[in-house]
């Protein structure tokens, strides 16, 4: 009987403890100002796929990169349309509905944020487009990434949107198993025809933007700001895309601390330290919060961060409250400075709209073609939401001096100064580009190392 | 007779008010937080029934629950916590992997592999949940804290190999190890995802599982060890053997559950492998009072409500954990009714 007592108190335990996890909140998210509702619920009833239009015409396999209009340097715009054309697409016309997985949270001041208001830039510019989104898909246990997609379809969605690299196993699984569906993966490279990994899949568009040169800008800046010499970048993931990105802002530091500065390359240290993950999962990754804790107490005065949310920022901003100088360098949202302005040398953020709105146009006039594209920024219009891929707004935290010598460093990258030219060395010491030579893209894209003059772990 | 019969019905009466008093305070919640109640459900309803592709996915979900809580009615008929179920699964997950890993690139054939893996995912749990028994057992060690206890280096193992040895190449990242190629996969109805063979071994195992507790020998002891370990004992049951063969036998079965998580949902292995299914299943088995004859449907309408209560954030923003609050509330209110029915039927 006693025994009887302890299991069921223990159960109601359990039961209990069922209850309070499931009533905490989701995810830890910054919330957001900007984020406007998006779509009234769609009527539930709509049908699972989008009328399939007339088959466009197969194209003959265009190799080579077809650069779009783009002044300067390496990595050269690459839009490679994939041999095989979809049958698909929405008839002219149709109405879209947008449904959006994505990593993290939709107000996340970062990553996910940035593509879901490229979105919500493509429904103001096109009148009628509904869109409807799932965050953190990773939260929901014993269902895919790929199958969530299918519940945005039961919702009606006609186009689906993966906003992460980490689904890029489900985005090919979805995609087979809807080939009527389009679907856009942002930083995919599945349909690059030169890249290492082309899988030509007839329905899937990938899109990514040259976030290099915007590294190469935060970096700069981090050199010219450090007081000691000693610049901390808070990684996420280790791939192909955080190695390249993390030495980009390495090269731009490096640029700026010895042609700028006119220092001593050896006196600059830039170390990376990874979490393991796009933001902080509690118990599975390093926690950022006490990355960047630890970068700022072993005298690394600027964290450039490298992951979907804002901890740097908000780390540096409690140092600076306690007595410290540091500064922090957020990422992918233009308007993450505003978490931290005091310690905020500026972001590189991602301009999705632009690009999302002319595929989705695409989508609904049905001459879309299954492709790549890796996007430049446009230098002519530098920051204005309407153009480019890519931008950096320059945060409160510069001093005038150091601006005006980022704008200047700015202006010779718009002009075609291209730090991914040789030599560069990897890690290990292997020459990866000869010295004169400009580094293709699919060097830059798959670069297999961190940089010499970097600590941290390549793989 | 006749008073069993009564006593019967006030049984269900009182089930039957415990799942309106569960569906009340999930409405009072929903209101609370403004959303139209109707609407709410009509949509979970809809998402988990609304169209082909979310029926196969619920019918996905629903073969490693199934199995899992099938497994879990052995520990608890033997009168045991098997907490660390969660651990078994990810041992079952990491094992299945390690085989498909290791023959991958051999020239057995894929059937075969696929076979083996499953069975190696078998062994794995059941390893694990020995593991619980031997602690219990030889060390004394109380199920419960043992089962914890594994379970927590159940996730760090799997941690460890996600970013370790078999992190995809030049990558390091919490998305898990590289998808295995479709023919490593459990042979499913195309494009649907729902696998014949899942389903067949979730039908499967709560049916040996209901014959063995109602049918058997062993499962009659390993009842009799559970209402009364002591006159079992003196009953001359070796007690402690058939505890660790229940053990065993849960984890196989969640072995099972880890397997097909593998083979037949992720194709790959994650660091959340397990679903979090062996907590559900034991919420389970408490909602049904350990019958196996309800475990089919309940775990049904379980991952209905879970697969469902995606479209809650989609068409009302909501957050979709409104139904693991159901979930919890039924279990909540049929405990407790059935609290309040022992107090009243016995002061009558």
């Amino acid at each position: 009987m006693n025994k009887n007592l302890l299991w069921r108190s223990f159960a109601m335990l359990i039961v209990a403890t069922f209850l309070v996890t499931a009533c905490a909140p989701a995810a830890t998210s910054t919330p957001a100002p900007t984020v406007a509702p998006t779509s009234a619920p769609a009527p539930t009833t709509a049908p699972t796929t989008a009328p399939t239009s007339a088959a466009a015409p197969t194209t003959a396999p265009t190799s080579g990169a077809a650069p779009t209009a783009a002044p300067t340097a390496a990595p050269t715009p690459t839009v490679a349309v994939a041999p095989t054309v979809a049958a698909t697409g929405a008839a002219s016309g149709t109405p879209i509905t947008i449904g959006e997985i994505l990593v993290g949270p939709h107000n996340d001041t970062g990553w996910s944020q940035a593509t879901y208001e490229g979105l919500q830039y493509v429904q103001s510019k096109l009148p009628g487009t509904k869109l409807i989104y799932i965050d953190n898909a990773f939260n929901y246990q014993g269902t895919t990434p790929a199958q969530l997609a299918e519940q945005l379809l039961a919702q009606g969605a006609n186009v689906i949107v993966f906003n992460s690299d980490s689904f890029m196993d489900d985005s090919n699984t979805f995609a087979a198993a809807h080939p009527t569906i389009p679907v856009i993966m942002l930083s995919g490279d599945q349909n690059w025809a030169e890249g290492q990994d082309y899988k030509n899949i007839p329905n899937m568009i990938d899109i990514m933007g040259q976030m290099e040169y915007m590294k190469e800008i935060a970096g700069c800046a981090a050199a010219l700001t450090t007081q000691t010499g000693k610049i901390g970048f808070l990684g996420p993931l280790i791939n192909p895309e955080t190695r390249r990105l993390a030495s980009s802002a390495f090269l731009g530091a490096e640029y700026c601390w010895t042609k700028v500065l006119n220092k001593n390359a050896s006196d600059l240290s830039f170390d990376v330290t990874w979490i393991g993950n796009w933001f902080n999962v509690p118990g599975q990754t390093l926690d950022p919060t006490q990355v960047a804790d630890q970068f700022f107490n072993s005298g690394h005065d600027v964290v450039i961060s490298g992951i979907d949310t804002t901890e740097a920022l908000q780390e540096a901003k409690k140092m600076t409250d306690n007595g410290m100088k540091v500064f922090a360098i957020p990422y992918d949202y233009h308007a993450a400075c505003d978490v931290a302005p005091s310690v905020c040398l500026g972001v590189p953020y991602f301009n999705w709209g632009p690009a999302l709105l002319t595929n989705i146009k695409a989508i609904q006039d049905g001459t879309w073609k299954p492709h790549f594209e890796w996007n430049p920024p446009d230098w002519a219009h530098f920051n204005n939401p309407d153009y480019g891929a890519v931008g950096f707004n320059e945060g409160p935290a510069l001093t005038a001096a150091n601006k005006a010598t980022l704008d200047k460093f700015i202006s010779d990258l718009a002009g075609g100064l291209d730090l991914w030219t040789g030599p560069i060395t990897l890690q290990d010491g292997t020459v990866y580009v000869q010295a004169g030579v400009a580094a293709t893209p699919q060097q830059i894209w798959y670069l297999p190392q961190l940089l010499k003059g970097m600590t941290g772990a390549s793989k | 007779m006749l008073q069993k019969q009564t006593s019967r019905w006030v049984n269900l009466g009182f089930q039957f008010l415990a799942i309106l008093v569960a569906l009340a305070f999930t409405t009072l919640l929903l209101v609370l937080s403004g959303a139209p109640p109707i609407q709410a459900y009509k949509e979970l309803i809809l998402g988990a029934f609304g169209s082909i592709d979310n029926v196969s996915n619920v019918l996905i979900a629903w073969a490693p629950l199934l199995i899992t809580t099938a497994g879990l009615l052995v520990t608890f008929a033997a009168g045991l916590w098997n907490i660390g179920i969660e651990g078994q699964i990810t041992l079952g997950a990491i094992f299945t992997t390690w085989v498909l890993r290791s023959f991958e690139n051999s020239s057995l054939s894929p059937t075969m592999i696929i076979i083996l893996s499953i069975v190696a995912g078998m062994f794995g749990g059941m390893l694990w949940a020995s593991l619980v028994g031997v602690l219990k057992t030889f060390g004394g060690v109380n199920e419960i804290f043992g089962g914890l206890g594994l379970n927590f280096i159940a996730s760090t193992l799997v941690l460890y190999l996600i970013y370790g040895p078999w992190r995809r190449p030049g990558v390091a990242s919490l998305s898990g190890t590289e998808i295995f190629p479709n023919r490593l996969w459990l042979p499913s109805i195309s494009n649907l995802g729902i696998s014949p063979w899942a389903f067949a071994l979730g039908i499967l195992g709560i049916l040996i599982i209901y014959f063995f507790l109602r049918g058997t020998y062993i499962g009659l002891k390993l009842k009799a060890i559970g209402k009364n370990i002591r006159s079992a004992h003196t009953l001359g049951i070796p007690t402690w053997q058939y505890m660790m063969l229940s053990f065993m036998i849960c984890g196989l079965f969640a072995g099972l559950t880890g397997a097909l998580q593998v083979t037949n949902v992720y194709h790959r292995l994650l660091p959340y492998i397990t679903s979090g299914y062996g907590f559900l299943g034991l919420l389970v088995a408490m909602l049904i009072n350990y019958q196996a004859i309800w475990v089919a449907p309940i775990t049904l309408f379980y991952v209905a409500l879970n697969v469902g209560s995606v479209q809650l954030p989609i068409a009302l923003k909501l957050d979709s954990n409104l139904s693991g609050v159901l979930q919890g509330f039924l279990v909540l209110f049929v405990l407790l009714m059935e609290g309040v029915r022992q107090k009243l039927t016995r002061k009558v």
